[in-house]
């Protein structure tokens, strides 16, 4: 038995092998706009970002990056490429864009479309319907659009003006903003003339802890999104001088280095589970730790201890973390409860959706959770013209799985509106291929792989960013170091394509890669095959790309796991068997957003 | 076009006995033309020195001039080379394994360098039985001047130009077999799974081992009617014996119907189970191996593997009653005999 040789006109086959655009929900072209800030055509890199996920300036500094453990530099150097502060440096150094931006009709096409929550996903719905034509109202409680990435990402993460200049960028295309305005009743939107209506709500319920003393000490326990909001907002600009945030994930961080800022002295952040279980980004925790915020880790809350009627302090009870059949429990080790004092609590333990302002009689179904019944697919509620996405239609995620919500739901409603199938007529995603050859051994690409390790983002020293909730911590990467952390990145873009029928068997490919990823031998069942590999091929969600077979007998199978993309192969190849293929691949949207990876100029 | 090779490897590149993985034994980037068959026989080096977890520090390379010679600088560049004079490769391999014949002595040289230039000393090195393994790149042209025909290109084979060489080739393996090479064997850049197993025995072999490599000059003589391409080779290949090399300590498990295999015994304790793939060719025996290669020749064939083997034969060092010691490891002493010594002696001619 044998595999099926790799189907390489098929491409999903190439989009996977760029792993840092294949894990990230928008599929933003990595490599590319990486190549560009080498470049120094930050413009064209910022503009390459913005088609694809339209807050490039905020996901440079704020972005989960999904991208970064997936890449494939991770696998032979010590750490990923910087991807998320090199999209930093594309935005901070970019010049005008206008002349990219799409146009937006006179004559609009006389749909009307409501979006409620002017957070990310919302946005970028606008983005890509505007336009188009369509005429769009945007709903939101607060005064200023951005959602949660201005009500719970502190300034001193993301500051004002960055955010600002991407939110008015959509705003500005003609979005009708009906803001500090709260939506009560989506049965009363409904009755309005919408031709479809948008939930971007988020999943604004923070979770509370109901522990002994909750209720008395509640003057000075605070749910932490909330908190942030009322940070964000200045509603709140101080806290005590001992601080515990309970939680381990990034808005525990949030909280506890926003508490820093606004007088905290002490905030100890407390969580239930071990180091590194913790839910937060490892360089949040970092970034935390060296603001000299002191985790307790292993503690599960017991009560809130109030004297006089005002909370001073939380009782904890050590626990240990117990795995078994991979489900983790918490066993208390018996030890004395500890006993922390505390001004003030901050709550960061979970959120969830909440959607009371959504009537049964609105045909909007939800599921025992409390979450809407959405498709997967077209992100269509059981009500047809009501949509959902961002964090409001499966829970907490992170803003660029919002804005890849946000493209796939404008694709939704315009088919809907123009009464297509919204699962067979939708674009299939752009793509295209060409050689980068130049010359007999000469690229178009830098094919020569930086030894560097990753570069470290300067910080702003402590004593002057503890001092302002305003001052922005990182500072980012200067050009030169942008550089140089641009030129780590392995171009994995740039595909290795063989043709069998030019082949002649001579080997010198094999005997070149650098990391032993080609093999000739004969075709067999996968798991023989990726056994018999000059290095076993062991990562079984990387793909094999297996040839036909070839004169001897034999096919050429390489592993894609750990290909350097370094071009050796090609270069050595004395037929051109091999060449070095950019590949781009595009996620279709609503409409045409010019971008220098389209085709389209500014 | 790319100058150095990125350093990163396999993570899980495998590790040898020295706990070495087989970056480990490699050189620079290559500088031959792309597709040269020299580079997989550079490949080929590596994977048999770190398969026999050889130090790389007690290798040392000798070459003489041409293409050939140049790739000693693509393999195990932490190992001692001595890049020399066009045909004189053996000559500074002699010296080299009379000053300290613990070394590895790995010679590369190719057609020009061996059957022509360097004919006389290859046929002494030969006879001399040097422990050494002496691997022929042979592409049948001179690839370094523009492709001209070698004394190995066979007769009727025709150039690039489209000109047949008229005249006898000299077969390095006949001539070896003739003046009494205790290890001769032949195989083609191409096929790795049997060059291998053939360098470890060639290097375990004590004594001179001879591997004419037939290694295609892509940029030269890789074309139609050329009796040493790729394809030409593929097609003609009648492989001799085939051999398992099995090191020191391990058992043999490989099983052959009795008749059509044995097993030989090398002075490191190492052995080859040997696999007749021909029916009359016995490459214990001189005279079988020399039938072989007529045959083979007659049939338009190319004879590849172990063709002949003799590992009884003393070698070089053996015979000429040399000094165990490498003469670097030998103090002041025992290099000068000393006063009184030179008086007994010269006592003796009074």
């Amino acid at each position: 038995m044998s595999t099926s040789p790799t189907d390489i006109k098929n491409p999903e086959y190439f989009h996977k092998v760029v792993d840092c655009q294949y894990a990230c929900p928008a599929h933003t072209p990595v490599p590319e706009y990486i190549r560009l800030i080498s470049r120094q055509q930050y413009t064209e890199a910022y503009v390459i970002n913005w088609e694809s996920n339209v807050f490039p300036g905020v996901l440079g500094r704020t972005c989960d990056r999904p991208c970064e453990p997936a890449c494939r530099r991770g696998r032979v150097d010590e750490e990923p490429v910087a991807i998320c502060r090199l999209k930093r440096v594309a935005a901070d150094n970019k010049g005008d864009i206008s002349a990219w931006l799409p146009k937006i009709p006179d004559q609009k096409n006389g749909k009307k479309l409501a979006l409620i929550g002017a957070g990310p996903a919302s946005l970028t719905v606008a983005r890509d319907l505007l336009p188009l034509g369509y005429s769009i109202d945007l709903y939101d409680e607060n005064a200023k659009g951005g959602g949660f990435m201005r009500s719970q990402i502190p300034s001193f993460r993301l500051p004002v003006e960055v955010l600002d200049e991407e939110v008015n960028r959509v705003l500005d295309m003609g979005v009708s903003t009906l803001f500090s305005e709260r939506v009560d009743s989506l049965a009363s939107l409904l009755a309005k003339d919408y031709d479809a209506i948008f939930i971007g709500t988020g999943a604004p319920r923070g979770k509370d802890l109901n522990l002994p003393g909750r209720k008395e000490a509640d003057a000075n326990v605070h749910i932490g999104i909330e908190w942030l909001q009322s940070v964000a907002f200045e509603h709140s600009d101080k806290i005590g001088k001992k601080v515990i945030v309970l939680g381990g994930g990034n808005t525990a961080m949030d909280c506890s280095r926003t508490a820093r800022r606004l007088g905290g002295e002490q905030v100890t952040l407390t969580v239930r589970s071990t180091f590194d279980a913790m839910k937060a980004s490892p360089w949040e925790k970092e970034d935390a730790q060296r603001e000299g915020i002191p985790f307790l880790t292993d503690h599960t809350p017991l009560s809130f201890v109030c004297e006089n009627g005002r909370l001073v302090g939380m009782t904890f009870d050590k626990v240990k973390s117990v795995y078994e059949n991979g489900k983790r429990q918490l066993v208390s080790t018996g030890e004395e409860p500890v006993y922390i004092e505390a001004d003030d609590v901050l709550v960061a333990v979970g959120q969830e959706l909440s959607f009371p302002w959504i009537e049964k009689t609105t045909g909007i179904e939800f599921n025992e959770w409390g979450e809407p019944i959405v498709d997967k697919v077209t992100f269509q509620s059981t009500q047809p013209n009501v949509f959902f996405g961002g964090d409001a239609a499966f829970g907490p995620e992170n803003i660029i799985t919002a804005v890849a919500h946000g493209h796939q739901v404008a694709v939704s409603i315009d088919l809907f509106l123009k009464g297509k199938d919204m699962s067979l007529d939708r674009p299939a995603p752009g793509h295209r291929q060409f050689s980068t050859k130049m010359g007999i051994h000469e690229w178009s690409y830098d094919s020569s792989v930086s030894n560097d390790d990753r570069f470290a983002v300067p910080h702003l020293v402590n004593e002057v960013a503890l001092v302002d909730r305003r001052a922005e911590v990182e500072l980012g990467f200067d050009l030169q170091v942008a550089f140089d952390e641009a030129q780590r990145c392995l171009n994995c873009d740039v595909q290795t394509v063989f043709e069998e029928a030019k082949c002649i068997e001579c080997d010198s490919c094999v005997d070149i890669c650098p990391t032993s990823c080609i093999t000739f031998t004969r075709n067999e069942a996968e798991p023989a095959l990726r056994a018999k590999l000059t290095v076993p091929a062991e990562q079984l969600d990387q793909d094999l790309y297996i040839s036909q077979n070839l004169p001897t007998g034999r096919a050429m199978v390489k592993d894609e796991n750990i290909c350097l993309h370094c071009g050796l192969c090609a270069e050595r190849c004395p037929t051109a068997a091999w060449d070095m293929q950019q590949f781009n691949y595009s996620v279709s949207k609503a409409c045409h957003i010019p971008s220098p990876l389209n085709g389209s100029a500014a | 076009m790319s100058y150095l090779k990125p350093n990163f490897r396999h993570p899980q590149l495998p590790k040898n006995g020295l706990d070495l993985t087989r970056s480990s034994y490699e050189g620079l980037i290559s500088t031959l033309c792309a597709g040269c068959g020299h580079d997989s026989i550079s490949a080929a080096v590596i994977q048999a020195c770190w398969e026999l977890d050889l130090e790389p520090h007690r290798i040392a390379k000798v070459s003489g001039i041409g293409c050939s010679s140049k790739s000693p600088t693509y393999f195990l560049n932490k190992s001692h080379g001595f890049n020399s004079v066009h045909g004189r490769m053996p000559s500074v391999a002699t010296g080299a394994n009379v000053a300290n014949h613990e070394l590895t002595y790995i010679g590369v040289s190719g057609d020009g360098d061996s059957a022509s230039i360097g004919m006389g000393q290859f046929a002494h090195v030969v006879r001399r039985n040097l422990n050494m393994l002496y691997l022929v790149e042979n592409n049948g042209c001179y690839g370094l001047t523009k492709g001209q025909d070698s004394a190995t290109a066979d007769e009727g084979s025709k150039s690039r130009t489209g000109n047949e060489n008229p005249f006898e080739n000299i077969d390095l393996v006949g001539v070896a077999l003739e003046i009494g090479a205790t290890f001769v064997a032949r195989s083609f850049s191409g096929d790795k799974e049997q060059l291998v197993p053939l360098m470890k025995a060639a290097i375990s072999h004590r004594g001179f081992a001879l591997i004419d490599v037939i290694s295609p000059c892509v940029t030269f003589n890789n074309h139609h009617g050329s009796t040493k391409s790729y394809d030409y080779t593929r097609e003609h290949v009648q492989t001799g014996s085939i051999i398992d090399f099995v090191p020191p300590r391990e058992e043999i498990t490989a099983q052959y119907d009795a008749g059509e295999s044995m097993q030989l015994d090398l002075h490191d304790g190492s052995s080859l189970s040997l696999q007749k793939a021909q029916p009359n060719h016995d490459p214990t025996s001189r005279r079988s191996a020399t039938e072989a290669l007529l045959d083979s020749r007659e049939n338009n064939q190319i004879l590849t593997g172990l063709i002949y083997i003799d590992a009884q034969e003393p070698d070089f060092h053996e015979v000429m009653q040399l000094n165990d010691a490498p003469l670097n490891s030998l103090q002041q002493d025992q290099l000068c005999p000393g006063n009184e010594k030179l008086r007994s002696i010269n006592n003796v001619f009074r």
